[in-house]
């Protein structure tokens, strides 16, 4: 599938030389969001060449950048076919773009316009005023939703090689019934992890990510001991399932932060300081109560 | 974002209000309504919002505010040091692409 629009100017209905310029990314997602709301306007469509990234990782990476929407402007000789010289951009292209810089070097003012697509009609008939509303980032639960499938594409390969890693070695020291068991717990606190932490995160206790993630893990870890019979376990086995599950979607629930909206570089550095440790001790633990279920007890 | 907060007393942000000229940019481009404008110039309303994406330094015209930013990604900053101390396991994927 193809996820670029070729960079360039694009024109939206039929603008003319007044009408406004609005900047976005070539991610054909990002584009076609723009180009649908403003379906049935007269407005220029600028569009930057972000490699097929949205607007927010590509300003984040510095691809929807100072540099290269001053090349685009110069490149399409957009000074020629507008009368003004005023930019709109999105509000996340913002760390990205230095406006008084982009002033300086091609002419055009930068107006930060609105974060949502949706929000650009009202904006426009607004009089290019953004309203409080139009620069409030959200997360609602479709936003996370949506995110959810990428995550889980991005996490099998991981899962694959530590779960038939799993389930070879619990096979071949214990029984094969108990290795596709411990594969199951395993799939299952990586499940919880990685949709259900991110699904309930704000009602989750707590503002770490790594301690919502290890609540769910814990919700999972009672669910399997309950499905699976675990009454009947030797307690060093019950005990290594509570301490490694928690583990596990502690660890996938913090990898979210990489995709939620508020959630800071220094806040999730010193949650892994303290987070991935306690993470590998955990599992170092429950490794040392199954074998010492195995051959101690 | 009422009921997303995250870590008190993390973020490096920091504003130098003796430089601020008041222009209001970082107003315009920050997504959680980190400043306020006071007297003439901005303050800060809420700094724990601040998720360091760093749009208002690049946007300050004089410098007044400064952050390390970048995206926070667990399993960006675990590969990150993965390469730094040369140790190639597995790859744990990238945000944002």
């Amino acid at each position: 599938m193809e996820y670029i629009v070729p960079p360039g100017l694009y024109a939206i209905g039929y603008p003319e030389s007044s009408d406004p310029v609005l900047v976005t990314a070539n991610y054909k997602m990002s584009y076609d969001s723009v180009r649908q709301s403003l379906t049935g306007r007269n407005v220029w469509l600028l569009v930057l060449e972000t490699y097929g990234i949205n607007v927010w990782c590509a300003a984040g990476k510095g691809t929807f950048g100072t540099g290269e929407l001053v090349r685009r402007v110069k490149s399409t000789g957009l000074a020629d076919i507008v009368s003004h010289r005023r930019l709109l951009l999105p509000i996340l292209g913002a760390p990205g773009v230095a406006a008084h810089e982009v002033a300086r070097r091609c002419g055009f003012s930068v107006s930060y316009a609105t974060i949502r697509a949706a929000d650009l009609p009202e904006y426009l008939d607004n009089g290019l005023v953004t309203t409080p509303e139009m620069r409030q980032l959200t997360f609602t639960i479709y936003e996370r939703l949506v995110l959810i499938p990428v995550e889980i594409i991005m996490a099998l390969k991981v899962i694959g090689i530590v779960g038939v890693t799993l389930l070879l070695v619990i096979g071949l020291l214990g029984s094969m019934t108990a290795g596709i068991l411990g594969l199951c717990a395993f799939i299952g606190a990586c499940f919880f992890g990685i949709v259900l932490g991110p699904l309930l995160l704000p009602w989750l206790p707590g503002r770490s990510f790594a301690v919502k993630g290890a609540i769910v893990g814990t919700i999972w870890s009672w669910l399997f001991y309950l499905m699976a019979g675990g009454s009947g376990w030797n307690g060093a086995v019950s005990a290594a399932l509570f301490i490694a599950l928690p583990a596990v979607s502690s660890f996938y629930t913090l990898n979210f932060t990489g995709c939620s909206t508020y959630t800071s570089r220094s806040g999730v550095k010193r949650e892994m300081h303290v987070g991935l440790p306690v993470m590998g001790i955990a599992l170092v633990v429950s490794i040392m109560f199954l074998l010492a279920g195995r051959y101690l007890i | 974002m009422n009921n997303f907060r995250y870590l008190e007393n993390v973020v490096t942000l920091h504003l130098d209000e003796s430089i601020c000229i008041g222009c209001g940019r970082c107003l315009e481009v920050c997504p959680h309504q980190v400043f306020v404008p006071k007297d003439k110039k901005v303050t800060f309303s809420d700094r724990d919002a601040c998720m360091e994406c760093g749009a208002c330094a690049l946007n300050c015209p004089v410098k007044a505010i400064t952050v390390d930013a970048g995206v926070g990604c667990a399993s960006g900053m675990i590969n990150e040091w993965l390469r730094e101390h040369n140790i190639v396991i597995i790859n744990f994927g990238e945000c944002c692409s």
